[in-house]
């Protein structure tokens, strides 16, 4: 099986332990990912914001770029990117709007590429391997947390439940683990304020964690390098926000089912984080 | 030579500002065969009227043609006065200026062009028409009404007092449909069992009213009059004869864990059940996919228990035959589910309550007796938070409509909660507040004002289950959108009126057209509110749109008048828009050769076999006849018939070969 992938600024920086276990979680599922050749980034949350060309044509570049490959289809693990790319597709379904950012890029465009997330990935391609390969059950009761970013807007991504979803829940009972029924599974984190606002990440991540811990969860489980950073790097400020510290780790569906798999916590950069993982 | 007079009419400016009618009128004029063409402002008001009336009579007219609106509109307003001016009135066709031409066209040479080939098409046809007589058809004076809620119920009682016979078809065992789940009405709050049971009553006393509960409409066949209604009698597996109406058998069932549907799943019943004590009849139907016999082929402790032998097992669902001449539709609506709601908790919430299910728990005859206590673990609810427009006024959930009642309900459900609870702290979330209807602002004022009720401007975003309670967060938008989190411990959804299960197949049984939402379809949104498009089936109450119980009432004694104006007519008048089989003289009699290829094509069995006999008796042959009672008009055999034997009247195939030539000779 070979697919094409979009590692995305994070998974290069902050997040290196989430590209580290998906490609080692791929491999050992038998999944050949290639990259995307010159990709850039996907515009993130400032773009956006700021000028809506360049918000649809960073994305589109990126596109151009993976079709011009013979890719037809492309992972984004990081949820913002994926976001990002599904939203711009949707967009330049406009003729005007795609006109003017071939016009930009000088690149075709054809807009057929399928985009997919960690979970679909794991879903349409990793499971009937999953469940053979499985050497160390995930013994563990853990909240499985979405974010905002990836089942949001429903209309447009029209990926799962998108005020319960389940596609990781799904995943994790796969390999053994339990997952918790929880309220917070698809509310923000605080997502990109986590330099500017860290009292309001703080807050919003904290009443994540809270819930999670109440409900007592062993682990947290995400698919989303920045609701991974603020619920692990954070954990500091959330801490001093909270009467009694939390010390549940927050970690990725990759690196979970890797421990399932038998792969190292090295190799899946579980030795990265904030928040030591004990699993 | 034909004298046609063809009158134009501006419609006001909605033709003529497209519409050169003064060219279109002056152009027919030098047709052949048009002896008088003129246009006219107003042609339907009573000088245009006037024109038409005396060109026939100055002109010796043979045939008219307006050039105006749609046909469905205006053509019976013409073909009367043609008829008042002595023309038989099928002699006056339309040509449709406004919808076919100039409201759907720009101002242009090529749209007056349009409507003159219009106008022309007509009055090639006219030439070939014959003067036609109306049919007319008996009246079968009888009703069926379908449901037997608090509108079926107040329709029957109507047509009923009026002298005419009525038969009541309910789906459940018994009449009274929602109306008898509610606990107290807005906004008196007066016990809606206490004024509703006193006319269930009646309609089974009632001698005009054949009631038959546990039954369905299977088909429905024939027209406005003369309706053939099949009605499945569903097997009640219970002799109604004999049955007393003891109640032992009810007492002795071993299947009581059924959720009762009539307490909106909170409270149980037995598999041999009467829904509830005030029921009408007063008798027990067995649920045969819940009963041990039929699960499993044995128990029969009901017919054990029961003194009279009434348990019939092997009873079969029965299909009766009923001739009605009208139709109230009065089917009703539902609610949606809890578990509709992902945000707020899919339905996994014991405590997250439809307003349907909190009605059964302040209603004395409800699981708790009056008491409003939680289905969790039976604890009275401190905290409790009440969320309007639940699924309703929101387009992404598919429901765009406002489903009207819930702001009234959700006041009294409030108000009888404080009354209930004293201790007790109640808040509502809403989105605006409609309580448009005599004394209803005045009751949602009291709600607030009196009887302490907190109201929140704003939607919930979520609500979750935590340590027993269960966390509400909302948003306050009167207060600078500052975030609202409740720890309640019941939350009542007011959610969403939709249509009926089954609205959708029963609207195709009976031909009559619905919305996207499945309600049924009145024939005009303003004036004609009770009538569908069918004639002769007419609408009462939430099965054309939630609405409330006054409007309810209103609506049904509506749709009673109708029916009873139908069968104030000892005979209906019928359009001659009918096939005929030709008629030759002897020796030809008819170019049908009795194929009856007619026959297997007619939806509508109108075919007949006509046998021709000589004088002697003997048959000559047998060819097709037409009824015209139960034809419809439709066309189909016309295009079966090899041998060119059958017509429209009104419609033949020289007339439309007419239109048809007169763009081609151009």
């Amino acid at each position: 099986m070979k697919i094409g992938f979009y590692p995305g600024c994070s998974l290069t920086g902050s997040s290196r332990e989430y590209n580290e276990s998906v490609v080692a979680l791929a491999k050992a599922l038998d999944i050949e990912l290639v990259e995307i050749k010159d990709w850039n980034c996907c515009g993130a949350t400032a773009a956006h914001v700021m000028n809506e060309e360049l918000s649809l044509s960073l994305p589109a570049r990126i596109m151009a770029m993976a079709e011009e490959q013979g890719l037809t289809e492309v992972v984004v693990p990081c949820a913002a990117c994926y976001n990002r790319l599904k939203v711009t597709q949707h967009e330049l379904e406009d003729e005007n709007k795609r006109t003017r950012v071939i016009e930009i890029l000088k690149l075709p465009y054809r807009g057929d590429l399928k985009i997919i997330n960690v979970l679909q990935m794991l879903e349409a391609y990793g499971a009937e391997n999953i469940k053979t390969r499985v050497t160390r059950p995930f013994a563990h009761k853990v909240a499985c947390y979405y974010g905002c970013l990836l089942v949001r807007p429903h209309s447009i991504l029209k990926f799962d439940r998108v005020e319960d979803p389940q596609s990781m829940d799904t995943l994790i009972k796969g390999i053994g683990g339990t997952t918790l029924d929880w309220a917070f599974k698809t509310e923000c984190c605080g997502a990109g304020f986590s330099v500017s606002r860290t009292d309001l990440v703080a807050k919003l991540s904290g009443n994540i964690l809270k819930d999670a811990a109440d409900r007592s969860a062993e682990a947290v489980i995400v698919a989303c390098p920045l609701c991974q950073s603020n619920l692990d790097m954070r954990r500091g400020a959330i801490n001093k926000t909270l009467k009694n510290p939390i010390d549940i780790p927050v970690i990725y569906i990759t690196q979970a089912i890797g421990l399932a798999l038998g792969i190292g916590a090295k190799e899946l950069g579980l030795k990265r984080h904030f928040v030591t993982v004990e699993l | 030579m034909s004298k046609i007079g063809v009158f134009i009419c501006h419609c006001g400016e909605n033709i003529s500002a497209t519409v050169d009618v003064e060219r279109v009128a002056r152009e027919i004029g030098g047709m052949e065969g048009v002896a008088h063409a003129i246009d006219y402002k107003y042609m339907c008001s009573d000088p245009g009227q006037t024109f038409i009336k005396e060109a026939v009579k100055k002109y010796g007219l043979d045939g008219v043609v307006v050039g105006a609106c749609s046909p469905r509109m205006h053509e019976p307003t013409f073909r009367r006065a043609c008829a008042e001016a002595g023309l038989n009135p099928y002699l006056c066709e339309m040509a449709n200026l406004r919808e076919h031409c100039s409201w759907v066209h720009e101002k242009s040479e090529e749209t007056t062009e349009k409507a003159i080939d219009l106008v022309k098409m007509m009055v090639e046809k006219v030439k070939k028409n014959k003067p036609l007589d109306s049919i007319k058809v008996p009246v079968t004076k009888r009703a069926l009404v379908i449901g037997g809620g608090i509108a079926g119920i107040q329709a029957s009682l109507d047509i009923a007092n009026t002298g005419h016979k009525v038969i009541l078809v309910e789906r459940d065992p018994s009449i009274g449909g929602h109306m008898s789940q509610l606990s107290e009405t807005f906004p008196t709050l007066d016990c809606s069992q206490c004024i509703l049971t006193p006319r269930m009553v009646e309609v089974a006393q009632h001698p005009n009213i054949k009631l038959y509960t546990y039954a369905e409409l299977e088909s429905l066949e024939g027209f406005i009059g003369n309706f053939k209604a099949k009605i499945r009698l569903k097997a009640k597996s219970v002799n109604y004869s004999t049955c007393t109406g003891c109640g032992a058998c009810i007492q002795k069932c071993p299947v009581k864990k059924i959720p009762s549907e009539f307490n909106a799943g909170l409270g149980t019943r037995t598999a041999i059940y009467v829904p509830f004590p005030q029921a009408v009849p007063n008798k027990p139907v067995i649920d045969r996919v819940n009963c041990n016999y039929y699960k499993r082929g044995a128990c029969k402790i009901c017919e054990k228990t029961c003194q009279v032998g009434s348990i019939e097992w092997d009873k079969e669902d029965e299909i009766i035959t009923e001739e009605v001449g009208a139709v109230v539709l009065a089917t009703g609506f539902d609610v949606k589910g809890t578990d509709f709601f992902p945000e707020y908790g899919y339905g996994q919430y014991k405590d997250v309550l439809t307003g349907l299910q909190f009605e059964r728990l302040a209603s004395a005859s409800g699981p708790t007796f009056g008491e409003i206590r939680r289905p969790s673990d039976g604890a009275i609810p401190k905290k409790i938070v009440f969320i309007a427009c639940a699924g309703s006024r929101d387009p992404a959930k598919g429901i765009p409509y406002c489903s009207k009642i819930c702001c009234m309900y959700t006041a009294k459900h409030a108000m009888l909660y404080q009354h209930k609870v004293h201790d007790g702290e109640s808040t509502v979330f809403y989105m605006d507040i409609r309580a448009g209807g005599k004394n209803y602002e005045e009751f949602v004022r009291r709600a607030i004002e009196e009887d302490t009720v907190n109201y929140v401007r704003g939607r919930v975003a979520r609500v979750y289950e935590k340590n027993g309670k269960l966390i509400v967060k909302g948003v306050d938008t009167l207060l600078g959108g500052e975030q609202v989190e409740i720890e309640a411990d019941m939350v009542v959804l007011a959610t969403a009126g939709v249509a009926n299960c089954g609205s959708e197949q029963l609207a195709q049984k009976l031909h009559v057209s619905y919305d996207p939402y499945h309600f049924f379809a009145e024939a005009h949104p303003k004036l004609k509110p009770v009538e569908t498009n069918t004639a002769g089936i007419f609408l009462a109450g939430a099965c054309q749109a939630p609405k409330d119980i006054p409007e309810t009432v209103g609506m049904a004694s509506g749709a009673a008048v109708k029916v009873a104006a139908l069968f104030s007519n000892d005979e209906l008048v019928r359009e001659p828009v009918v096939a005929v089989v030709n008629r030759l003289a002897p020796p030809l009699y008819s170019t049908c050769v009795g194929c009856f290829m007619c026959e297997t094509a007619c939806p509508y069995n109108a075919i007949e076999h006509e046998e021709i006999k000589g004088r002697d008796g003997s048959l000559i042959r047998t060819i097709a006849r037409v009824n015209q009672g139960l034809c419809q008009g439709c066309g189909t055999c016309v295009a079966f018939c090899r041998s060119k034997s059958i017509d429209i009247q009104g419609y033949t195939n020289e007339q439309v070969y007419a239109e048809v030539m007169s763009l081609l000779n151009d």
